[in-house]
């Protein structure tokens, strides 16, 4: 790092645009408003390219398959009439194993296309591998940064997985240890390079997670008559909500309710040296979806395409102990070994389709790869070796970091909601704070955050008169 | 005197990115108060020992100096024993899935 943390951050903007060769600037239509739909057009993505450009890279077309022994299972819990039916999309079947092969297939398809040498993304987690797949494929150099290890020199068991699978690819792996300055680093290896910003909130990662939701449409449809009443995504980032529910309602699945499940991780702060072994899960938590839901532009682009406030119907949690239940049970019921992680919207899906009726289709959206490192077991030695307690019980009593509790029943997985009201509030007040005191707000502005929290330009204006500000 | 290492040896390099002192404003106390640290693997440039400076050539062909750290270093991730607080819960489920409806 030849340059300062201060020099670096000061030319944020320029390497920015060097790397991702999308000027941002030109889609403000207010302070803090922007034309979202344009920023995603503009690309010249259609759903049909993209399911071209993915056919090409042998990414998608994944099998959707019937889970009828979880949904015996449930019924079992259900009352008379209850308990729908439950589908698994398969995306662990893609290349490097999970739905970021999607992502990363747009991403690399465009960086080839303007003749970049190289891609660099930072990630700790399936999208590394999946950008070092796609770029070999393509035949481009690939970086990846990632968060690995603690001061002790500790490597989360699944991340270390991580490292070796990008490195089987033939990627260069900068491991780093824990803290937010990772994007600092992450900005001197764009500018040294001068290679492509893979990162996964370019509108190519969000346009190339819509032909899963559109996958998830069809096959619904084609396999069981109907289309999906209820589609459940693991949320983190929130691009897999955001292209998933795209691609629904691309395929005219405008009624399917979207729900965005999240590992409950509260009171673990994601830049502390100590809490980052002490989390079983290093994605699909609210560690992340909290903060990226109620402030999307936090990401390492200056305008996120993954906006999930704006599609999600329902958000809710559940804890690490219920995970690695529906885990265990999705391999011994259903023949199906899988990673935790990916596993989150499947332990809602246990209390979600519950509720339901039996003619009812619940689809949860994804799965991932196992193994070494990335499996419960490692995650749970690893658990018992930082000190937490691990027992079978009532999963209401998991506290995160402290202690995991695994189910003794399937009735006892039950989902937690965050109030989405609560998180329209947080949005807003965070946009205010951007900006500095007593700044009229243009109508622009404000039929934008009526866009982005869905709700309307009435409902936007008297929260905001709620948060004491004058918006003009 | 400590063992040269060939070049062309596939090797690991550390090195400090950033010091307490220099670490961000926000971060939580535990994170500022340890250095950010950096490991990469690649190729030895030159001949270089444990413990010393040298330089590599990384698998994007880039090429990076640091603390030689390690010599072809090893994946340590495995499972671990198995997690007994799981290993009950296949038979569970499937009891569960053999009692006839609307029994207890």
């Amino acid at each position: 790092m030849e340059e300062s943390y201060a020099a670096i951050m000061a030319q944020r903007p320029e390497i920015m645009r060097a790397s991702v060769g999308i000027d941002y600037a030109k889609y403000a239509t207010g302070l803090l408003a922007f034309d979202y739909e344009r920023l995603l057009t503009d690309t010249g993505y259609d759903i049909d390219t993209v399911r071209a450009v993915q056919s090409a890279a042998a990414v998608g077309n994944t099998p959707l398959v019937e889970l009828h022994h979880i949904t015996a299972l449930i019924r079992t819990i259900a009352t008379p009439g209850k308990g729908a039916r439950v589908f698994v999309k398969d995306e662990a079947r893609n290349p490097s194993g999970s739905f970021k092969d999607r992502r990363a297939s747009l991403s690399i398809h465009e960086a080839k296309k303007r003749g970049y040498a190289g891609v660099v993304a930072a990630t700790s987690g399936n999208y590394g591998a999946a950008v070092a797949s796609q770029a070999a494929k393509a035949g481009l150099r690939c970086m990846i940064v990632q968060e690995a290890f603690d001061s002790q020199g500790i490597a989360q068991p699944e991340i270390e997985e991580k490292t070796r699978a990008c490195e089987a690819y033939g990627a260069e792996v900068m491991r780093l240890s824990v803290g937010p300055e990772l994007f600092y680093v992450f900005l001197c290896v764009l500018k040294e390079t001068g290679y492509f910003n893979a990162s996964l909130y370019t509108p190519y990662s969000i346009l190339g997670i819509e032909t899963l939701g559109y996958e998830i449409a069809v096959q619904t449809q084609a396999q069981a008559g109907r289309l999906p009443d209820v589609v459940i995504a693991t949320h983190a980032g929130g691009g897999n909500v955001t292209g998933t529910a795209r691609g629904l309602k691309k395929a005219g699945a405008v009624d399917t309710v979207v729900v965005a499940a999240s590992v409950d991780l509260s009171g673990l702060h994601m830049a502390s040296d100590r809490d980052f072994n002490r989390k079983s899960f290093t994605t699909g938590h609210t560690g992340f979806s909290v903060p990226f839901t109620t402030w999307p532009d936090r990401a390492d682009v200056p305008r996120n395409a993954a906006r999930s406030l704006r599609y999600l119907d329902r958000f809710v949690t559940v804890t690490q102990g219920e995970v690695f239940y529906a885990t265990q049970v999705l391999a011994e019921l259903e023949g199906l070994e899988r990673g935790a992680a990916g596993n989150t919207s499947l332990a809602a899906a246990f209390a979600i389709a519950r509720e339901l009726d039996e003619e009812q289709i619940v689809v949860v959206q994804e799965t991932e790869y196992t193994g070494a490192g990335k499996h419960p077991i490692a995650q749970l030695n690893l658990a018992k070796r930082m000190g937490i307690e691990l027992r079978r019980g009532d999963p209401r009593e998991n506290k995160p970091g402290r202690r995991i509790v695994i189910p003794e029943h399937p009735a006892q997985i039950a989902v937690a909601d965050i109030d989405v009201e609560s998180l329209r509030r947080l949005y807003l007040q965070r946009a205010l704070e951007s900006v500095p005191a007593g700044t009229v707000l243009s109508d622009a502005d404000l039929t934008f955050f009526a866009d982005e929290t869905r709700t309307t330009r009435t409902h936007v204006e008297e929260i905001l008169h709620a948060l004491h500000r004058k918006t003009g | 005197m400590a063992e040269w290492i060939a070049s062309g040896t596939w090797v690991e390099i550390h090195r400090i990115v950033l010091r307490p002192g220099e670490r961000a404003p926000q971060i939580p106390e535990d994170t500022k108060a340890v250095p950010l640290e950096m490991r990469v693997k690649g190729f030895l440039a030159e001949p270089a020992a444990l413990g010393e400076e040298a330089e590599i050539v990384t698998s994007a062909g880039r090429p990076l100096r640091g603390t030689l750290s390690a010599v072809n270093p090893a994946y340590t991730h495995g499972f671990g024993p198995p997690i007994p607080e799981l290993s009950n819960i296949g038979q569970e489920v499937r009891a569960i899935l053999r009692k006839p409806p609307g029994a207890a």
